[in-house]
């Protein structure tokens, strides 16, 4: 594998790879030497065309402790400012000799573009494009869930899921349907209709419009923030509404199983999909996902550029 | 304290990569027990993301690295290998431990040394020492993983 574009990329053995390899490298942040010499003198350019906090930090704690060179690339305050292309700015990154690209960006297609269009020779990691997919972070969650309620190993066959919230504008519930649906998972989408994506009933999961009968059968809560940013239309009549009627709360929480994990992406908007006290319990993993994170995007950049270059 | 250098090269089969190292320092671990009557620490290391030939082959999966509970500080650590050929996993083994920790010695035991060393590295222990030629390979099978022990020289291949 070249790239890291889509979540529907890994099959199934691929995907438990990436998670095996994660855990084991989990293990390096518990050392005092926080480092292995794995990339050393390899770069990795973070392209960063969106706002990112745990993203991008993520993937470039990743690339430091296996001592890859590390670029960041924020679009505000560059070229692409001044009116640089894609493509313009990808052939800069290629002169100056990136081995891997971690692209974001608002619009959906464009780590595809740079992977295909034959700017660059390194790899494409995509870390998230427009309402596309957001595929590292599906494989954060899977990590995740399968730590707390698989004991770690093998895929999730058989666990029920539900995604919660702004799914039309979602990325990372794209992603996340597509690999859990090939680790064995079965997914809920609960979001109000307006914000569900235009042919939602091909995508392999199940959809409800009513949380509350979807909470007490599920073994993870997926809440999503509502992206106020990208919503140029009203898809529901107030903040009050949605919270009431799709909002995490502690009685909601009470729904759920006692096994039952609460997870979110972030960043969280609180009071709105979630409540505090929910993010702030003890069943709400959302820190613990952030430091999965890296774990797994180490072990993307290490699968991707850790061997022999690929031909083509 | 005997811990093993994970070999995660030998062979893309799976089979292979099982870590004949790790019998071979329980085995030691469970003599230097009998005969001293202390408990002897033995932990495992992968040193796959350490090595010097990653860039020459696709990327290989790992496997477990175990850190005996108390770590390898100021401890004298023996590092057990099935055979000695290169030096190169010697070589990686060392730096992976140097992450790991900071011993008070590191010393090396190999049930085979086949020569050809292509590094300033030399073993502690030596079980046999078989001289070989470089077109042959030689193959060390543990009961532990292979259900029983024997060391093969597996002539070139025509």
């Amino acid at each position: 594998m070249k790239h890291l574009l889509s979540a529907a990329d890994l099959s199934r053995d691929d995907a438990i790879l990436v998670l095996d390899t994660a855990a084991e490298l989990a293990a390096v942040t518990d050392r005092s030497v926080k480092k292995l010499p794995t990339l050393r003198g390899r770069t990795v350019v973070n392209l960063f065309f969106e706002d990112s906090t745990r993203t991008r930090i993520s993937f470039e704690v990743a690339a430091k402790r296996l001592s890859a060179d590390v670029i960041n690339f924020a679009a505000k305050g560059s070229s692409v400012s001044k009116g640089e292309s894609l493509k313009d700015t990808a052939l800069t990154l290629e002169a100056m000799g990136a081995d891997a690209v971690v692209i974001r960006h608002g619009s959906s297609g464009a780590p595809h573009r740079l992977a295909t269009a034959g700017w660059i020779g390194g790899s494409v990691v995509n870390a998230g494009d427009g309402t596309h997919e957001h595929p590292t972070q599906a494989l954060l969650d899977a990590f995740t869930m399968r730590r707390h309620l698989r004991d770690g190993a093998g895929d999730l066959d058989g666990l029920r899921v539900a995604i919660v919230g702004d799914i039309l504008h979602s990325r990372v519930a794209r992603s996340n349907v597509l690999l859990l649906r090939t680790l064995g998972a079965h997914v809920t989408l609960v979001a109000p209709p307006t914000l569900m994506p235009y042919g939602v009933e091909s995508w392999p999961c199940d959809v409800s419009y009513d949380i509350d009968r979807v909470l007490p059968g599920v073994d993870a809560v997926m809440m999503l923030r509502v992206q106020a940013e990208r919503m140029h239309a009203a898809y529901f009549p107030s903040t009050l509404e949605y919270s009431r009627l799709y909002g995490l709360d502690a009685r909601r929480m009470g729904l759920l199983p006692p096994h039952a994990i609460v997870m979110h992406p972030g960043p969280m908007n609180r009071g709105m999909e979630i409540s505090a006290d929910v993010a702030d319990s003890s069943r709400a993993v959302m820190v613990e996902q952030v430091a999965n994170g890296v774990s797994v995007r180490m072990a993307v950049l290490y699968l991707l550029l850790g061997g022999m270059k690929e031909e083509i | 304290m005997p811990i093993s250098a994970g070999r995660s090269a030998a062979s893309p089969t799976r089979s292979w990569r099982t870590t004949r190292g790790v019998a071979l320092a329980h085995r030691i671990a469970a003599e230097i027990n009998s005969i001293e009557g202390s408990e002897v620490p033995v932990g495992s290391l992968d040193i796959t993301l350490y090595r010097d030939d990653l860039r020459l082959r696709p990327a290989r999966a790992l496997v477990p690295t175990m850190i005996p509970p108390g770590g390898i500080d100021d401890k004298t650590v023996i590092l057990v290998d099935d055979v000695l050929y290169s030096g190169r996993t010697v070589r990686a083994a060392l730096d992976a431990l140097n992450d790991v920790g900071r011993p008070a010695a590191v010393q090396l035991a190999v049930l085979v040394d086949r020569g050809h060393r292509q590094l300033p590295i030399r073993p502690d222990y030596v079980g046999k020492n078989l001289p070989t030629s470089l077109a042959e390979q030689v193959r060390v099978e543990v009961a532990e993983v292979d259900g029983s022990d024997q060391v093969t020289i597996l002539g070139e291949e025509r």
